[in-house]
């Protein structure tokens, strides 16, 4: 296969707990992403799936350098990019853009979506000269199917689904190679969630994007991923292509994930197999020891307190799984 | 024919704001007896939650306006009714839980403090009597070491385990109706499988009639025995859960269910309902959903669809809704 896009190495970031005002002491540590790793390759979808707190939006952060990682690195196209600065960190982030979830916050209201689509051009002016930015602006509108001659409305005039098309407008400006879309669409209805996911499709068709697709809703993950990796506590506990996820689960989290899910037909509630999960998931302050899951799975024994399951292929099926007791379970009918 | 529990008429509300009387609710009507599930099903701006509020006598009035139609609960009409009598009414025999817990529940007081309030304030119950009630029902709710958590705070509770302690508050009186508003919309999957059953064996245990509003359609299958669909203020299709996902009989309830991708296949191109919700300052004429509709004729911009009788209990709001179903 190809060389990867991007690669991600044993990404680990610690946020510190602090105790005192002024003499500050560090008291511990949240294990928000503690060594993960994957890659994308050009022109694909990889989707990160995980519930709360297991640090996928924290992951999406440090692939856009707006968090500083305690260790591990990320490469594009071979390169390191943490450590760079100026010319050089301009380019970097002129080729990963970002989608975020919220279209009501991510977007100023104050400004009109003409010049929030256009603002990227102020910082990279070599991509777009002044005089032909508004031209491209409206393109970019037309792209993402918006009225160009919209480009004056503030975001307050358009709906949510609508301004979500707006950030993807304006992740587009610029045009890069990798889009990292955090929950692009789970402020959305229904209706309208399948019009965007539709035009993110279309999009890498016609540009050859490739995404790092973040969400909860497993359904929608399935639905636009190549490959798909499961979070949990901050650790990725399994990777594959997506049938291998969906179809040949391996890992009892992925398995308890992929059966909570709610089925939009009440004739496969019968005869779809029920695995309830106890609890919640435990603080990333303090993580469990050994395996992370083990607090709430039904498979734990001794040796998943004491060592922690590598991120390796097992035996049950040829994909990483970072369980001991890893075995082939059919969950999704 | 009021021998239902709950039944709403032919209700009519709206909104007078500075930009003009939004149509937020344009005769809906729907029923509820012990110990079923009714779900509500609509996208946002689709007067689920404001038909609830009605229900609750929650609106705000102002900018809300009920202009037409009863509310009657055991044949009594809740909206002629004297405030003081309905007040005896909220939480007793009707009650709500919300989508955000942690903003519905007070953080300046314990949660075994909130949950014992009402008994103590409606039924007159001492105080340690209550306190021993609310120990019950955060048992009841399956809040692990119940009588130690007593003391904490909403924040201290995890979110799952925050909507434990509201579903405990609004079973403390132990009413016949439970509204749930987007119960589990912001809570993991995982979490919201867990309150899903949690809801579904109170409902049975405590023969509760619960009516259950939502966006989501996978949850609704899990556990509804009845769906209404609303758009525009309407209830477009009403239907038993059964029937409404083999064969919807309305254009809207048919674009939903396809535009929701599927777990157990990888589609391809999703199909998507055309469009964007009306403006309910300046509805569509017609049925509201015809700027919308791959099936809209001429007819649908003239005509304000009725609620047309399937059978069995089935009704759609489209002119052509036997052609969808027989078609």
């Amino acid at each position: 296969m190809a060389e990867p896009i991007l690669q991600v190495s044993n990404l680990v970031k610690h946020f510190p707990i602090t105790r005192g005002i002024l003499f500050q002491s560090q008291v511990g540590s949240v294990k928000a992403v503690d060594g993960v790793s994957f890659e994308l390759n050009k022109g694909e979808t990889l989707g990160i799936v995980g519930e709360s707190g297991c640090g996928k939006s924290t992951l999406a952060k440090l692939i856009m350098q707006l968090e500083r990682p305690t260790s591990g690195s990320v490469t594009f196209k071979g390169q390191q990019i943490f450590g760079q600065s100026g010319g050089e960190l301009r380019r970097t982030r002129r080729n990963i853009q970002m989608v975020m979830q919220d279209p009501y916050t991510s977007l100023n209201p104050r400004m009109t979506v003409g010049d929030i689509i256009g603002e990227p051009y102020e910082i990279h002016p070599e991509v777009a000269p002044k005089g032909d930015r508004q031209r491209r602006v409206q393109e970019l509108l037309e792209l993402v199917g918006l009225n160009p001659e919209h480009i004056n409305r503030y975001p307050h005039q358009f709906s949510g689904g609508q301004r979500q098309r707006i950030g993807i407008a304006r992740a587009l400006a610029l045009r890069p190679e990798v889009i990292v879309c955090d929950e692009p669409v789970s402020a959305l209805d229904v209706s309208i969630q399948a019009q965007v996911i539709n035009l993110l499709g279309r999009l890498q068709k016609e540009m050859g994007l490739s995404y790092v697709f973040i969400a909860h809703d497993l359904s929608v993950v399935r639905h636009i991923s190549d490959r798909v990796g499961v979070m949990y506590l901050g650790k990725m506990v399994e990777i594959g292509t997506e049938q291998e996820i969906y179809e040949r689960p391996t890992h009892p989290y992925t398995q308890a994930l992929l059966s909570a899910v709610p089925v939009a037909d009440p004739t496969a509630r019968a005869n779809r197999e029920i695995i309830r999960l106890e609890g919640d998931v435990p603080s990333p302050a303090n993580p469990p020891s050994g395996c992370r899951f083990r607090t709430r799975c039904w498979k734990a024994q001794d040796i998943c307190a004491t060592e922690e399951p590598a991120l390796i292929d097992r035996s049950a099926d040829a994909h990483p799984s970072a369980c001991h007791f890893a075995e082939l379970r059919h969950v999704v009918a | 024919m009021s021998n239902h529990l709950l039944e709403v008429d032919n209700l009519h509300i709206e909104f007078r704001t500075r930009d003009g009387v939004a149509k937020v609710i344009n005769g809906v009507s729907y029923h509820l007896d012990p110990g079923e599930t009714l779900a509500v099903l609509g996208e946002s701006g689709s007067g689920k939650s404001v038909t609830a509020q009605a229900i609750m006598g929650i609106l705000d009035m102002p900018p809300g306006v009920i202009t037409n139609g009863e509310i009657r609960y055991e044949g009594r009409n809740l909206l002629t009714m004297p405030e003081e009598e309905r007040r005896r009414l909220r939480g007793k025999e009707i009650a709500m839980i919300f989508q955000d817990a942690l903003s519905a529940l007070n953080p300046v007081y314990s949660v075994g403090f909130q949950i014992s309030e009402t008994l103590r304030r409606n039924e007159g119950v001492a105080k340690d009597v209550a306190m021993k009630r609310a120990v019950e029902l955060m048992d009841l709710v399956k809040i692990p070491a119940a009588k130690d958590r007593l003391k904490n705070y909403p924040h201290e509770f995890s979110g799952g385990m925050r909507q434990r302690v509201m579903i405990a508050m609004s079973l403390a009186q132990n009413p016949k109706v439970l509204i749930a508003d987007e119960p589990t919309t912001a809570l993991d999957v995982t979490v919201q499988a867990q309150i899903m059953d949690l809801l579904a064996e109170l409902r049975r245990e405590l023969d509760m009639g619960l009516i259950l509003i939502t966006h989501d359609l996978g949850v609704v299958a899990d556990v509804a025995d009845r769906i209404a669909v609303m758009y525009a203020g309407r209830i477009v299709e009403h239907a038993d859960v059964h029937s409404i996902y083999a064969k919807p009989a309305h254009p809207y309830t048919q674009g939903l269910l396809d535009s929701i991708p599927r777990l157990d296949s990888k589609g391809h191109e999703l199909s998507t309902i055309k469009g964007l919700p009306p403006n309910l300052l300046r509805p569509p004429s017609g049925c509201a959903f015809h700027p919308r509709c791959p099936m809209a004729q001429q007819v649908c911009q003239e005509k304000v669809p009725p609620s047309l009788n399937l059978g069995g209990g089935r009704t759609s709001a489209c002119l052509f809704a036997e052609e969808i179903l027989h078609g």
